[in-house]
């Protein structure tokens, strides 16, 4: 789960990390008062930041740096006029700007190769991390935290020396370093990134400057897996950017992904469900939807099943696959002619059902009238066609829904 | 011979009294495996299963009582990592953990441990491994198998029945099949079992089942090409047209910054010389193209 840039920040500074200030604000007016406040503090300029739970907010001018709370309010109200990558900003973070003398990248993950967690720091900060393993992969440094032990001393020690922060940020950038690694360890998160993290210059409370180092920008993902044990980080799943149909595919319990094509699938199995979507493409399709049903799969969770694919209205063709194991064939079947009694609209369905009580099911879909396929290839090519007949004859109603 | 699960595989099922554990255990046992023991914490003394599985308290008791020395785990996620870890304290060799859901960094620490007991870890979120006519070990549907020599290793479950499946109707009979588990931090990758299926003296084909996400694939593929000449292989690779940044189901199928695509996987495995199906009823042709005569 992808959390906010603020809701990242809290995380860090509950782990005892450097991060300015800020508020987050929903209007213009109240980004106007977040600025006077953070100008009353001392800032001789702010910020204003979209949150959207995508990256490139600075190219798609969701960032913007004010002088006075007048020039805030409006920069906040243009940057609420957005659309970024399509999500329409509606809300924004009001601080301090910091005065960047320098910026690093700093970031840990957990890494399926090596099975550890891998810290990365790079002097290249401030821009895309990608970007820089492309053009420039020797800039970053990797190590390995123990899982755990988490980041030792020493070896933070190394990366602060690997990208030049040896010198008097030494004790702050192995404070930060291993922070960065407990937070991920206490949230249970599959990445933690700090991009940048900079040295600032501020003034001292006797006036003389000071340089010190703060965690500008944070970009954090939790572990879906892992959200029941933290039921305070569920909390930070922002609603506003989730699909309506997401988050109901999510309460059923079904794994739910939708595409732009016109064939649904209905699938048990998130590799099998991968593999329908490819043959009906590769039979000249093309998908509508990821959707894995589950192992075990009763009635009622194919029902629900039906009601996400026929939700979708380019949807013009059903195919459902399923490879019986734990899941019964009859149970998908009764599910089928359940779903098919109460659904809005007729669409073609082509079911392809094998493996445990596939005899059963056959007889019952044979019962019912449904078009049946013995081959995954062969339905894949039978839902096909039954798109192209029925973007040829136009969208029907069903008879039986509509008494 | 056969690899990980085989005649000499004596069972302790984890989680035997649950529902999920006791509808398998009786499917594993009806197929013939070796089912020592149960462990359920509180319920030790019992019998299950018709009184054909005595139930223990602990992995250890159980070890110690029956000789046990591979272990299947239906615990669900949150005990799942501590059930892992009681079996690798116990000395087992083997562990299946057929778990989905659980937390990566509590696999990242179980797999630490496991490897430092120098026991054998496959899952999590794994169909486990069937040795046809010998053992099965996990929910595989027995009745897609078919005896012989081609090994089978896979990421998924029921895309695996799936090709199993063809194998079996085109007359081409398994060795073992493993499946290793559809999440990003698994105990034993493809290369491993690469290993494993080259020095069994029964397997003489392999077929290769992947997903996109990571790059489990590419280094199988790469080791392939230096170990595997003369092997008759096949591969499939699931998400041609998965989208870019979203979790297909499996927490470890996910293409990220462009990299764990398809595409990347394909042509890592045609380099290899390893043709890659466009579905999986064409495995079966494929392995016969490079000359396997089952």
């Amino acid at each position: 789960m992808k959390i906010q840039e603020a809701d990242a920040k809290s995380l860090l500074l509950a782990q005892g990390l450097p991060v300015p200030a800020w508020e987050v604000v929903r209007s213009a007016p109240e980004a106007r008062a977040a600025a006077e406040r953070a100008f009353a503090a001392g800032a001789s300029l702010v910020v204003v930041k979209a949150q959207v739970l995508v990256g490139g907010r600075g190219k798609a001018g969701g960032v913007k740096v004010a002088a006075d709370a007048g020039a805030a309010e409006a920069a906040a109200k243009a940057i609420l006029a957005l659309e970024i990558k399509g999500i329409p900003v509606r809300k924004l973070l009001v601080g301090p700007a910091a005065d960047i003398a320098r910026e690093y990248y700093l970031g840990a993950i957990l890494d399926r190769v090596s099975r550890r967690i891998v810290v990365m720091a790079s002097a290249e900060g401030g821009v895309e991390i990608e970007e820089v393993a492309k053009v420039n992969p020797g800039a970053i440094h990797r190590l390995e935290a123990h899982p755990h032990l988490g980041l030792l001393d020493w070896q933070a020690r190394q990366l602060a020396f690997a990208v030049g922060l040896g010198g008097p940020h030494l004790r702050d950038f192995v404070q930060v370093a291993k922070g960065l690694v407990a937070t991920m360890l206490a949230n249970d998160a599959d990445l933690v990134e700090v991009n940048p993290l900079a040295i600032v210059r501020e003034t001292a409370a006797d006036g003389s400057p000071v340089e010190r180092l703060a965690c500008l920008d944070a970009k954090i993902t939790l572990d879906d897996s892992a959200l029941f044990r933290h039921p305070a980080l569920e909390a930070l799943r922002d609603l506003d950017e989730e699909d309506p149909v997401d988050r109901q595919a999510r309460d059923e319990g079904i794994n739910f992904i939708k595409l732009d094509g016109s064939i649904g699938c209905m699938v048990n199995g998130a590799g099998l469900a991968m593999t329908t979507m490819d043959l009906v493409k590769r039979a000249g399709g093309e998908p509508a939807n990821f959707l894995d049903i589950g192992g075990g799969a009763r009635a009622d969770k194919v029902a629900a099943a039906m009601r996400l694919i026929l939700a979708d209205p380019q949807v013009t063709a059903i195919l459902v696959n399923i490879f019986g194991g734990i899941t019964r064939g009859d149970e998908v079947a009764r599910g089928l002619i359940e779903a098919r009694a109460v659904q809005a609209r007729d669409v073609p369905m082509v079911v392809r059902i094998v493996g445990t009580n596939a005899e059963e099911a056959a007889a019952l879909l044979e019962a019912n009238h449904f078009a049946t396929a013995s081959s995954l290839d062969d339905a894949a090519a039978k839902a096909v066609a039954a798109a192209g007949a029925a973007a040829r004859t136009g969208p029907l109603t069903n008879p039986a829904a509509d008494r | 011979m056969s690899i990980l699960v085989g005649r000499e595989t004596r069972l302790v099922v984890q989680g035997i009294t649950g529902r999920e554990g006791e509808f398998h255990s009786r499917a594993m046992l009806d197929y013939g495996t070796r089912i020592v023991a149960g462990v359920t914490p509180n319920k030790g003394g019992q019998q299950t299963l018709d009184g054909r599985v005595p139930v223990f308290d602990t992995v250890a008791e159980a070890v110690r009582e029956t000789g046990a020395n591979t272990s299947c785990i239906y615990v669900p996620a949150a005990g799942a990592p501590d059930a892992i870890l009681e079996a690798a304290g116990a000395g087992i060799e083997t562990i299946f953990c057929i778990t989905e859901g659980i937390p990566a960094l509590d696999m990242l620490r179980a797999v630490a441990v496991v490897q430092a007991a120098g026991a054998r870890l496959i899952g999590p979120n794994c169909p486990g491994a069937t040795s046809p006519g010998r053992a099965k070990v996990g929910i595989i549907p027995g009745s897609v198998h078919r005896e012989g020599g081609a090994g089978v290793v896979s990421r998924s479950g029921t895309l695996t029945y799936e090709a199993v499946q063809a194998m079996t109707d085109a007359g081409i009979g398994q060795s073992t099949c493993v499946g290793i588990g559809g999440d990003p931090i698994i105990g034993t990758t493809f290369l491993d079992v690469l290993k494993l299926f080259a020095a069994d003296p029964e397997t003489d084909a392999i077929v290769l089942i992947g997903e996109i996400g990571g790059s489990a694939e590419e280094e199988a593929a790469a080791w392939a090409a230096e170990h595997l000449r003369g092997v008759p292989m096949a591969a499939f690779i699931a998400g041609r047209t998965a989208p870019e940044g979203r979790r297909m189901g499996h927490a470890g199928a996910i293409i990220s910054g462009g990299s764990g695509t398809a595409a990347d996987k394909i042509a890592a495995l045609e380099a290899a010389g390893i043709r890659v199906a466009g579905s999986p009823t064409e495995i079966p042709a494929i392995l016969r193209a490079a000359g396997y005569r089952a």
